[in-house]
């Protein structure tokens, strides 16, 4: 075993207790607007989680990943709004099918690497919003689907912390899974074709069934965002998902900590926030705020947040090795969570 | 075996999904549980309800409204492809500062909070439960776009909070009306503009062939659904061809040409400013000198310009004083929107017609505010809104903003003025009389 994530059993349980208490406590402590942003925050980890498997474990890099959430959004809009459906049984087949069309688009795409591959990933961010103008008798074009609001089936809960919960739920699980697989021997696949696809193909790993299979994957759960943002919001319009929400999941990604597991937990908190509080700063150009807080971000965090607390607790950790060294023979040290060095760009489009 | 044993990470991840869905569905079998049905958007165009609509399900009717001061809210796209429109919320912005320093409204100064949603409806919903449930401001005023405004207003609906005069060309605001009483547009929509098309042919050009191109979208569909109405039983008969053109189109010049081939000596234009400088430049071209009735999206001297000789004659409506047109250069009103502009604008382009447009709807607010009284109310200020009949010194002579409830007439503006556009001059002039295009 390769022994990636053995020493990262403490702190995965570590942050499976906070995420608990990050789950279980807000709801009570804010108002309907702050629940509002915390259940985009769990969305946006959710599509970070799955980009962060193509670009960060895999070494695909996507810029289309609102593409899928898309796909997903207007699956569970359109099953509501033409069907009738109920909210909760849209998910499933809303993933499925981001999920299929990721997998589809993956096949094509295997021909194309690094910055071939964002490029093509861009097309289908900046298309597909457009196609979906088009076809009005289902999508509703440009005025898009007016959904119904789930109400809360707990008395004791309103409507906003229901549905908190229930994204909460949704990620947690998402979550597990993902930590599952990527530490099975399709993580380490995922992870073997990034480092060296040549090696990997070597190795006997099938090439082109991982990488489709990563892609799919990934979009499964951009998909399953989008299908909750759906009926968060209850509304879906093309306008709803463009280029600007790919290139949020980005940032997010990075910012957070590409390749890690926690990362984008941190980077939904940044793409959440710093938008509203960059405009408290300055309202007549937030988007300069915005740039000028990523660029520092990237400058002194250049491996992401979880990268960059990572290297600090390796640091500290040492400096208390060397200490306890003089006493007792210190054996080689076991490759930690930090050793698994976040990418600070994805691919060779880094 | 080993081959396939990549299928297990989808089932997995399948089955976990399943798992949570199930498990949510087992608690929402109770009976308060609403089963997540669709509601049609925009499905009432017959306002039957004989009740006039009132906009009273707020719990606190004040909120909001202080002795000295009154807190208004909107959202505009400051970031973001859209954010061309910021300057709306901006002059309105620099209004309420001059209304202010002229002591108020009723006594009581406008506080303006308008915030950024980049024309994102999630961010919209975001920013304005901020709006409501933060910052507790009393109405939401002129928020920007048909899909952010469709995102905001069941929530604003059931809160009954007023979404006053919304900045969008949509015909909802005011079909819907009845259904959403707490939601008022203000500007004419694209279907009384082409209403208005309409009944020009009709009485000038009662045996024209009308040729039309128009955008696949929602907003040439409305356009084409307006002629259609305007041209009444003629519509079929005096309309020899629809061409539509999708966005991604670089040029719509072949689309031209089929319609020129079609032997039409009316040809509409509804097309945002770049296709429709192409369609009008590519008629001249081809030697097809048509009426051209060119849609008031694609109307600023920039497009005309590129144009060329196909511009020349060109006709269209307005509503707006403009600014920059000289006519109104000693205008009362148009010297005064400068003055502000210069003082409390902070370097705003005062021949930006977005400018004016702000200025407008922010004094038709002031207004409403002022016939709802001292004693302010969420429900009044709607009741206000539903009532009007105000001579906006902002609009051309002769169109009035004016709402009914007796009437069920909940477009505030539906009247606009034909213009002519000149070459040699490089001018728009309007001639004619006013003409309606009541949407019902």
């Amino acid at each position: 075993m390769g022994g990636i994530w053995q020493r990262a059993h403490v702190p995965s349980l570590a942050w499976l207790g906070v995420a608990l208490l990050l789950i279980i406590f807000p709801p009570w402590l804010a108002g309907g607007y702050r629940i509002f942003q915390f259940t985009f925050v769990v969305i946006y980890l959710i599509a970070i989680l799955g980009l962060n498997i193509v670009t960060g474990y895999n070494g695909q890099f996507s810029l289309g990943h609102g593409a899928f959430f898309a796909v997903g959004a207007y699956v569970t809009g359109a099953l509501m709004f033409h069907a009738g459906a109920p909210y909760w049984a849209t998910i499933p087949l809303a993933g499925l099918t981001a999920g299929v069309v990721g997998f589809l688009f993956a096949i094509p795409a295997l021909r194309l690497s690094g910055l071939y591959l964002a490029l093509a990933t861009l097309a289908l961010a900046i298309s597909v919003p457009q196609i979906l103008k088009k076809w009005e008798s289902v999508t509703g074009g440009v005025q898009g689907l007016v959904l119904t609001k789930p109400h809360s089936p707990i008395g004791a809960l309103t409507s906003d912390q229901w549905l908190f919960y229930f994204t909460a739920v949704v990620a947690l699980a998402l979550y597990i899974a993902a930590w599952v697989v990527l530490r099975s021997s399709v993580g380490r696949a995922f992870v073997a074709i990034r480092d060296n696809e040549v090696a990997a193909e070597a190795a006997g790993i099938p090439i082109a069934r991982f990488k489709t299979l990563a892609f799919g994957m990934s979009a499964f759960y951009a998909g399953v965002a989008g299908s909750l943002s759906a009926f968060v919001v209850a509304y879906v319009a093309p306008d709803s998902f463009d280029f600007l929400l790919s290139l949020n999941l980005v940032v997010g990604m990075v910012v957070g900590g590409t390749g890690t597991i926690v990362g984008p937990a941190l980077g939904a908190v940044f793409i959440e926030f710093l938008p509203s509080y960059s405009q408290d700063v300055s309202r007549a150009a937030p988007g300069v705020v915005e740039g000028v807080v990523l660029v520092l971000f990237m400058y002194l965090m250049p491996t992401g947040v979880a990268g960059f607390v990572a290297t600090a607790g390796r640091k500290a950790l040492s400096l208390v090795r060397r200490r306890t060294a003089d006493h007792a023979a210190a054996g080689p040290v076991t490759p930690t969570l930090a050793d698994q060095e976040p990418r600070a760009g994805p691919g060779e489009g880094g | 075996m080993r081959g396939y044993r990549w299928l297990t990470v989808p089932v997995v991840i399948a089955g976990v999904l399943l798992a949570a869905a199930c498990g949510s569905s087992s608690k929402s079998t109770t009976p308060t549980q609403a089963p997540g049905g669709a509601t049609a958007p925009a499905a009432s165009s017959s306002p039957s309800a004989a009740a006039a609509p009132q906009c009273n399900k707020a719990p606190n009717q004040t909120e909001g409204v202080t002795a000295t001061e009154i807190s208004i809210g909107n959202t505009d796209a400051y970031s973001g492809p859209a954010s061309a429109y910021a300057v709306i919320a901006k002059a309105e912005d620099a209004y309420f500062k001059w209304v202010n320093d002229q002591g108020g409204v009723n006594g009581r100064k406008i506080k303006f909070t308008s915030l950024d949603d980049s024309y994102s409806p999630p961010k919209t919903v975001e920013q304005t439960r901020a709006l409501v449930e933060q910052d507790h401001v009393f109405a939401d005023f002129n928020p920007l776009g048909t899909p952010p405004n469709t995102a905001i207003r069941q929530y604003l609906n059931d809160r009954g909070v007023p979404q006053i005069f919304v900045a969008t060309g949509a015909a909802t605001w005011a079909l819907d009306h009845p259904k959403y009483p707490c939601t008022i547009g203000w500007q004419p929509n694209y279907q009384s503009e082409a209403i208005i098309y309409g009944k020009y042919l009709l009485a000038n050009r009662p045996d024209a062939k009308v040729a039309v191109l128009f955008q696949n979208d929602d907003y040439g569909k409305d356009y084409l659904k307006g002629l259609k109405a305007g041209l009444g039983a003629k519509a079929s008969q005096m309309i020899v061809k629809e061409e539509s053109y999708e966005t991604s189109e670089p040029d719509v010049s072949p689309h031209v040409t089929t319609l020129k081939n079609t032997g039409a000596d009316v040809f509409i234009v509804v097309a945002t400013p770049k296709f429709a400088a192409q369609a009008m430049k590519a008629a001249a071209q081809l030697d097809w000198k048509p009426l051209i009735i060119d849609n008031s999206v694609s109307v600023d001297l920039n497009t005309m310009k590129a144009a060329g000789a196909g511009a020349d004659g060109v006709i269209s409506a307005a509503y707006l004083k403009d600014p920059s047109d000289p006519a109104w250069a000693s205008d009362a009103t148009v010297v005064q929107y400068k003055d502000i502009l210069a003082k409390y604008g902070s370097g705003a382009d005062p021949n930006n017609v977005f400018n004016f447009y702000g200025f407008a709807v922010a004094d038709t607010l002031v207004q409403a505010i002022k016939q709802a009284g001292q004693d302010l109310t969420r429900e009044g200020l709607m009741k206000a809104a539903d009532n009007m009949n105000y001579t906006s010194p902002y609009l051309l002579p002769g169109i009035t903003i004016h709402t009914s409830d007796a009437q069920k007439d909940w477009a505030p503006i539906e009247e606009m003025q034909l213009e002519k556009y000149s070459v040699a001059k490089g001018s728009w002039e309007r001639f004619g009389q006013v003409l309606e295009g009541a949407v019902r």
